[in-house]
């Protein structure tokens, strides 16, 4: 094009070089951005990364969601919320509560549940997706747990994932103390009983807390920069940190066909994983939102403010801290002694201080110690069916089993109205159960783990029953089994079954090596634990085998089909009546198709 | 229905155990199976059927239609309802007419948005799975190697070995330099010293006498009426403050310390002589502060004498120094001695003997 106009002439030498975006003023933006970021290449390794489908898969999900509900929540009430102990006089709408002496923080609070519209509905969205947090964290850790997805190179998510754990409980306990409520105060006070049984400093540490006596004027304002700033800070970078390394790990998936080691199959993130997690962030906002208006939690203005000597009857705390309430139900008054001059107040300090790091520890290490048993040093990207990891299964139901009846035990008194039971039974039931229940549920869950192993096996072997009854000509009856088809059976022979290991020859006699041969001796001893019972995965020759003896009965009913042939002639067509004419297509007790 | 061909992957192999093996065993079958790759892919109704594609989208569009209406009904419910209103759902019960409002029309707007893309993603959106590589997340030896060099580089530049004094005081004042910070924190946020710390946990206000000298009487809680002996009827209880606490320094944490709990029993059901030799004839005073981790025991049953801690079921005897029949608590709670005054009321003469509430260390 030529052009002769003087004020072209003034713009000849302007650079042209931006691509003629044809995606209109979207394409505009998104090309102004890209000039000056580069985002567009980390856009398109994002969009095309691909995500697995399976539901256990959405329980990190609704974590993740019901954090960034928190946030949004949680900012909100910081706008009405006021976080001091200064006392004063209610004077606001709720009736029952005017002329009360309170904190400045129940009052508000009592404001935002009261006054402040939609307040109430936005203070219990924000509890309700505190729950929600915290229960879909424990399943979601369940999940990498039982499927074995902690192992390599997945052990710092899961280290990381146990903070988060660790840190969403304190936090949530924290916030559930804000208010400053009967209920809440009675937390806080049972808290300075936990310090001061720490021996040594618990005095110390107590004071340090609270600024000096309980209750003091400092806990509320202290709780308040913990929840909304420490806490949630470093929830949020962990989460980040948490995520980015499921990008760089790419998510595992579950055994099937075409699933391997090497590879993801799933769905791209665009559009379809947008559009479902997107869409799911939606339905749990959406549920949360839908449970909060219908269903009330934490009334504060019924509790009425903190009291000192008030207290209400079956006082509990939120539902993830009763395990450890639980361990203070249990412990026996016996463990508080006086030795030295000094008093020992054991009673509370294993159950309220050392369970949850104890218990943090032992989740923590196994991980490696299963890697240090197997000596396995792969990475694993194929999740394991809990059937086939047996002895990590039974550990796992034992540790579940040890927190939910520390957890039950938390309702005690409870149980004892309920069930006209003497309360002192019930506890001494519970101290049992605690030593038994964990034992009983390895043993159980072991042993069921094996025969679900087993029962893969004569899938594999025999098909699946059909429930379908063949005669024979001389009157006996069979089953027919229909074979699976090699897509069916990959994920049922397609797993790792560890041996255990034996001591290295001559080890034992080396005198020089000791501590490592002990340590070589605790790991054969282990090795044995976790893998003397197991079932190995059927192998093709197996499969054959069963083949070659299953072949008389098969031959057997391939003459019943002759005789039957023989017998009403051609007007039978070549079909059988009944079960066995389903026999052209999947044959009875038969060889599965080899594609 | 169609069927594609089955898609086999590249690499079916893998690792040692998780996918197949070329060793074969005596008779020639393979030690394991072999990876049969991607099932046929099954299409949906709507891939081929425009009419079916049609309804997806229709329904897909009416969710999101009603989100809208959610957000619609939201705000006419902010400023339609009264904050008074309240009404009663089925299997609910009386609820605000406002807040539950709020909450089913917000949950209608996200809800619709959510169920929406989720319909709209199984219906419309393919649904071919896609295969992506993973790669070792080892780097090469290459790379490491010459993260390796770098570091060795900078330190050999930074003379870090020839230097050793530059590297241990680095080390060291890098280890000290959190101490001020640490040291700030820990030291001013709460009192440190023992006779504060120790003394606090100590000693309650029954300790001191009132500021005319005289002993402190107790008080109704919350009335804050001094009690007559003769008021307190067999087997009554009295919930107990000291008589000034209101213009004690922390009010609050005078109560956590020093609320007691006042009972009257039969003098013959004492089973020990110093209980009733600190109680007047039958009426004993407790602490109130259960020897657990510190809540009120509030609860008492008349027929067994039993005082009971409704936190974790703590149980004490008040016809036996209140010593622990039941739960976790260690120790029994403090008896405060009490006597009449010349006005007929009831007095504290000394504070309690031993310190009330949970155990600590220096408690002994
Ligand atoms: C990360 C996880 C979080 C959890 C588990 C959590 C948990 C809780 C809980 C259980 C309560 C008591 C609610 C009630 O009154 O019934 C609460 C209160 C509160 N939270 Fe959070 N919260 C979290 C994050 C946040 C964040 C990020 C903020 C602010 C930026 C926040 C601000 C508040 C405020 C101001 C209150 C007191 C007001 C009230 O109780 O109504 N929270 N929190
Ligand atoms: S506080 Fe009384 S039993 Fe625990």
């Amino acid at each position: 094009m030529t052009t002769s106009r003087p004020a072209d002439d003034l713009r000849k030498d302007d650079k042209r070089d931006e691509p003629k975006g044809n995606g209109g003023p979207a394409g505009a933006i998104a090309n102004w951005v890209d000039e000056r970021t580069g985002a567009a290449k980390g856009a398109r390794f994002l969009m095309k990364k691909v995500f697995p489908d399976h539901w256990s898969f959405m329980l990190g999900e609704i974590a993740m969601y019901s954090l960034i509900i928190l946030l949004l929540t949680g900012t909100f009430l910081t706008f009405w919320f006021v976080p001091s102990m200064g006392e004063t006089v209610y004077n606001g709408s709720y009736v029952p509560l005017k002329g009360v002496q309170m904190s400045e923080a129940f009052k508000s609070t009592v404001n935002i549940s009261m006054d402040v519209r939609g307040g109430l509905l936005i203070r219990q969205i924000h509890h309700w997706a505190a729950l929600l947090f915290l229960v879909s964290i424990m399943l979601h850790m369940a999940r990498v747990f039982f499927t074995g997805a902690f192992r390599k190179p997945r052990e710092i998510n899961w280290i990381i994932g146990l903070l988060l754990f660790m840190l969403a409980m304190v936090e949530g306990f924290a916030g559930y103390s804000l208010p400053d409520d009967l209920l809440s105060g009675t937390g806080i006070r049972a808290a300075e009983g936990f310090m001061l049984s720490i021996p040594v400093i618990g005095s110390y540490v107590a004071s340090l807390v609270f600024g000096g006596g309980f209750p003091g004027e400092a806990i509320i304002p202290r709780l308040f920069t913990v929840h909304v700033l420490l806490l949630p800070a470093i929830i949020v970078g962990l989460f980040t940190a948490h995520i980015i390394l499921v990008m760089v790990h790419k998510h595992t998936q579950y055994p099937g066909p075409g699933r391997t080691n090497k590879n993801v199959v799933g769905f791209p993130l665009m559009p379809v994983y947008t559009a479902k997690a997107g869409g799911f962030f939606f339905i749990v906002f959406g549920v949360t939102a839908l449970i909060s208006g219908l269903v009330t939690i934490n009334p504060i203005w019924m509790y009425g403010p903190y009291e000192p000597t008030m207290v209400t009857a079956g006082s509990q705390p939120d539902w993830y801290m009763g395990f450890a309430d639980g361990a203070l139900r249990l412990l026996p008054g016996r463990l508080e002694f006086t030795l030295l001059e000094h008093t020992f107040v054991f009673n509370v300090f294993i159950g309220a201080i050392l369970l949850i790091p104890l218990m943090w520890t032992a989740m923590g290490i196994y991980p490696f110690l299963e890697k240090w048993v197997t000596g396995d040093n792969e990475e694993h990207h194929l999740l394991d069916r809990p059937r086939n990891a047996p002895t990590r299964t039974g550990i796992g139901m034992a540790f579940f089993v040890f927190y939910f009846v520390l957890f039950f035990a938390a309702g005690n008194d409870l149980m004892a109205i309920k069930l006209h039971l003497s309360i002192n039974d019930i506890t001494w039931a519970f101290r049992i159960l605690t030593f038994l229940g964990p034992v009983m549920a390895f043993w159980i869950t072991k042993r069921l783990c094996l025969s679900l192993q087993r029962r893969d096996r004569d899938l594999v072997l025999h098909g699946r029953e059909t429930g379908r009854i063949i005669r024979t000509a001389e009157g006996r009856f069979f089953e027919a089994h229909e074979p699976l088809n090699r897509y069916q059976r990959w994920p049922l022979v397609s797993f790792a079954s560890h041996a255990p290991v034996s001591l290295p020859a001559g080890i034992d006699r080396n005198g020089v090596r000791r501590r490592k041969a002990a340590a070589d001796k605790m790991r054969v001893r282990l090795s044995h634990f976790f893998f003397n019972d197991r079932i190995e995965p059927v192998t093709p020759a197996e499969l054959e085998a069963a083949h070659h003896h299953d072949e008389p009965v098969r031959e057997e009913i391939d003459h019943t089909v002759e005789e039957a042939r023989r017998l009403e002639g051609d007007d039978f067509g070549g079909k059988l009546h009944g079960g066995a004419e389903e026999l052209s297509s999947s044959s009875a007790y038969g060889h599965p198709d080899q594609r | 229905m169609t069927i594609d061909q089955p898609r086999n992957d590249k690499d079916g192999a893998v690792s040692s155990h998780d996918g197949h093996s070329e060793v074969a065993t005596r008779d020639g079958a393979p030690a394991q199976f072999e990876n049969p790759g991607l099932p046929p892919h099954v299409h949906r109704a709507g891939d081929h059927d425009e009419k079916a594609a049609k309804r997806s989208e229709r329904q897909v569009a009416a969710l999101f239609t009603m989100s809208m209406l959610g957000t619609v009904l939201f705000i006419v419910s902010y400023f339609a309802i009264s904050a008074d209103d309240v009404v009663t759902l089925p299997l609910i019960g009386p609820m605000k007419a406002l807040h539950a409002a709020l909450g089913t029309t917000l949950a209608m707007s996200l809800l619709g948005i959510g169920l929406g893309a989720v319909h709209w993603a199984k219906t419309l959106m393919s649904d071919e799975e896609v295969v992506e590589e993973r790669h070792t997340l080892r780097s090469p030896d290459e790379a490491r190697d010459g993260a390796l060099k770098i570091l060795e580089e900078g330190a050999e530049s930074a003379q870090l070995k020839r230097r050793p004094l530059v590297k241990y005081t680095l080390g060291a004042s890098m280890g000290l330099f959190a101490l001020p910070l640490g040291l700030q924190l820990v030291g001013s946020l709460g009192p440190l010293r023992r006779s504060k710390v120790v003394g606090d946990l100590q000693t309650t206000l029954w300790d001191s006498k009132l500021p005319n000298g005289k002993p402190r009487r107790l008080m109704r809680d919350p009335d804050n009426t001094p009690i007559r002996l003769s008021d307190v009827t067999l087997g009554s209880v009295f919930h107990v403050l000291p008589e000034g606490i209101d213009e004690a320094a922390h009010p609050q944490n005078e109560k956590v310390k020093a609320s007691v709990i006042l009972v009257s029993l039969e003098e013959s059901v004492i089973k020990s002589a110093r209980e009733k030799a600190w109680g007047i004839g039958g009426v004993v005073a407790y602490s109130k502060i259960c020897t657990h981790v510190g809540c009120p025991v509030g609860l008492y049953e008349q027929q067994t004498h039993h005082l009971l801690c409704p936190c974790h079921q703590s149980t004490f005897d008040m016809t036996d120094d209140c010593k622990v029949v039941f739960g976790p608590a260690g120790h029994p709670l403090p008896q405060l001695k009490i006597s009449v005054d010349t006005e007929g009321y009831i007095v504290a003469d000394q504070g309690f003997k031993e310190p009330v509430g949970p155990s600590f260390w220096e408690r002994s």
